[in-house]
């Protein structure tokens, strides 16, 4: 029972992270019907950013709390991050908006790429370490371990969830950017600023996948160039599984793939006796996905289109 | 305007011939392959820098062949330790030439190159390959300068055994064709001593998040977890096994038996205990003063440098005796190799392994690695 619920704990810390960097992916594609593959080097650039700027701080002021230095770290990470994403929607991706789709989808396999590389160069190919200045306390319930950072980590992405959910349903841009991504020429008609929603929707994912990419790096204490891909893999399969398009979606599909896989990863091998391991972790999370999607091509909770952002 | 010159320049090169160097020797082009970019970059950019002195070194000293001065020229290519790549670049240094090969350094991308080598029957040294099989194929052409899984393996699990006293033993590979072997040579060995194992989990050399193994090996409460694979993983790994509170002791291969990995783990690394092909850099016989030489180049070392050093010294002493750059020549020298590197003297057997490697045993203490013995 104890191993079982710290599975389950293991599997929802790494699923709300999945479900953060998974709300990028199905904002921009509500909008734009583009699967913006940049989006995993966002976080990555985030979280570098983030590393490089507690590097700093640390230098500098030593004795500060290690809570407010990674906070600053973040608040560095956020508009660097807003800057990023807005420079590649207008450089790389308003230039394609009429171009078919395949372009824009090349264009942002690209940008993935490119960004690796300049990353790679500035920051070197060594894996960078997080330093170790967030308090390691640790609860036990019932056998299972759960650190602070844990619960900060799921709490964080709870109320990040429910803020843009909020922004979303609530107010004027909110409206504008479920307005545009019904029919982005009414909305244009109605004296919607089209461009001023699209970038906006790209700036506000990036922001959540800054804090997406420091959560990761303090979670698994690295960070490296490469680390945005395969995360942007997993919370592209996560935003699919819930139904691309669909915020509620993207959120439930995280908090699903991360519990997954867990919980395969963990099982599988006893499950089978041995004959599949835990090398079939990351082929049982996708099997999973291809059943959803054979039984409901459009994901999860993809069929309420009137609720994608 | 310099650009201009400088594009007249080459152009005026590419015109006469300018493959050889001003004082007229001969350009000799050996290949060195490793992963240049991914998460082994570090240690892939390690292999290259070693060999790169050594080719450096060489230059400035002076080689002659068959009574002409030559050069030596170190053409560096990137298999992003991935098979597939490797054998596309394996492909491209023979069609560019060289006659010899410092590499790969993973088991997993050597394997798939040698034949290319073999075929086009250019000799292949590699620096860090340990796998069994590479020089277990029958190639003429497959050489290695380090001791290979199955004398790392049986130390490491007589050691685990033996003088830490494991008795419930989990393992961790990372299923790549180094951390398979090694993991097999080390579950063979330390069953045949005594150990329990009670669970075997798998990763992958990509991976960072391993909490759902590790929660499950805790499930079955071993004393001892060995993992097989390299730094990037081993580092993560231990620290987050710290945190689900599962405190068995840690035990690797080289592949995590550097500085990366106690970067990487932190605080947590106390204790892991991991061991290395060779003698201790400190203990090698050129050791300290390879290290001063290189580290005024190229920073610290991270793991094979010396051994890549070593190779292209093997190959360029082969070249020596054959008195020519011919690969079926310098083939045919080879095996009467008898050279006093920085890691201690190579001989190879009949097979291309290196004869009598020994395998250090290191532990974490204070932060550093601390030689603990040294087994033949």
């Amino acid at each position: 029972m104890d191993i079982f619920l710290q599975q389950l704990v293991n599997g929802l810390v790494l699923g709300s992270i999945y479900a953060l960097v998974a709300l990028g992916y199905t904002m921009v594609y509500g909008i734009l019907e583009l699967i913006n593959f940049a989006h995993g080097e966002v976080t990555m650039v985030g979280a570098m950013v983030a590393l490089s700027a507690i590097g700093l701080l640390t230098g500098v002021a030593p004795e500060l709390p290690g809570v407010l230095v990674v906070l600053a770290g973040i608040l560095v990470a956020i508009p660097a991050c807003m800057a990023l994403a807005f420079a590649i929607e207008k450089i790389a991706y308003r230039p394609l908006r009429r171009a078919p789709r395949l372009a824009p989808l090349i264009t942002a396999i690209g940008v993935s790429i490119i960004l690796q590389n300049l990353a790679m160069l500035i920051w070197g190919r060594q894996y960078v370490s997080f330093p170790a200045i967030l308090p390691g306390d640790k609860y036990v319930f019932f056998g299972a371990q759960i650190s602070l950072l844990q619960i900060a980590i799921v709490v964080l992405a709870l109320l990040l969830m429910a803020g843009l959910w909020l922004l979303v349903e609530k107010t004027r841009l909110g409206r504008a950017m479920r307005a545009t991504a019904q029919s982005r020429e009414v909305a244009e008609l109605m004296g919607v600023n089209v461009d001023r929603v699209i970038s906006a929707t790209f700036v506000l994912g990036a922001a959540i996948a800054a804090i997406a990419g420091v959560m990761v790096s303090a979670y698994y204490g690295l960070a490296h160039y490469y680390m945005g891909f395969m995360l942007g893999l997993k919370a592209f399969s996560a935003a699919v599984l819930g139904g691309i398009g669909n915020l509620a979606g993207a959120m439930l599909g995280g908090l699903l793939l991360g519990v997954i896989e867990a919980l395969g990863a963990g099982y599988i091998g006893d499950l089978t006796g041995g004959f599949l391991g835990s090398n079939y972790q990351d082929v049982f999370a996708f099997f999973v996905l291809i059943g959803v999607l054979v039984l409901r091509p459009s994901g999860l909770l993809g069929e309420r289109v009137a609720n994608r952002a | 305007m310099f650009a201009v010159s400088a594009l007249a320049f080459s152009l005026a090169c590419t015109l006469s011939g300018c493959g050889k160097p001003q004082d007229g020797g001969a350009l000799i082009k050996i290949g060195s392959v490793a992963p240049l970019t991914g998460p082994q970059t570090h240690i892939g950019k390690d292999n290259e820098n070693g060999a790169r002195l050594a080719v450096d070194e060489i230059n400035a000293r002076g080689l002659t062949l068959g009574g002409k001065k030559v050069k030596l020229e170190l053409l560096s290519e990137d298999d992003q330790a991935e098979p597939k790549t490797a054998t596309i670049v394996a492909q491209k240094l023979v069609d560019a030439g060289v006659v010899g090969v410092i590499g790969h350094l993973n088991s997993g991308t050597t394997i798939p190159a040698s034949r290319l080598y073999s075929d086009a029957g250019i000799p292949q040294i590699s620096p860090s390959a340990t796998a069994v099989s590479y020089t277990a194929q029958g190639y003429k052409t497959a050489y290695r300068v380090m001791a290979n899984d199955a004398q790392q393996g049986r130390a490491l699990g007589q050691f685990a055994v033996g003088q830490l006293g494991a008795k419930k033993i989990a393992i961790i590979d990372d299923r790549s064709a180094y951390g398979q072997g090694l993991a097999d040579e080390f579950e063979k060995a330390a069953r045949a001593a005594g150990g329990t194992m009670v669970a075997h989990e798998f990763t992958n050399d990509r991976a960072t998040d391993f909490t759902a193994i590790l929660t499950s090996i805790k499930g079955k409460g071993p004393d001892l977890v060995f993992f097989g694979g390299m730094d990037p993983q081993g580092g993560p790994m231990l620290k987050q096994a710290k945190r689900l509170g599962l405190n068995a002791r840690f035990l690797g291969g080289d592949g995590v038996q550097n500085l990366n990995f106690m970067k990487l783990a932190g605080l947590d690394a106390e204790g892991a205990v991991a061991s290395s092909p060779g003698l201790p850099i400190a203990s090698m016989p050129g050791g300290p003063d390879f290290r001063k030489r290189f580290e005024a180049k190229y920073g610290p070392i991270q793991l094979y440098a010396p051994y890549a050093y070593d190779a292209v010294n093997v190959l360029v002493a082969a070249m020596q005796r054959a008195d020519s750059a011919d690969p079926a020549k310098i083939l045919a020298a080879l095996p009467k190799t008898d050279l006093q590197g920085v890691c201690g003297p190579i001989k190879f057997d009949a097979k291309g392994d290196t004869q009598g490697g020994a395998v250090t045993l290191y532990e974490v203490r204070g932060g550093k690695w601390r030689v603990l013995e040294t087994v033949k």
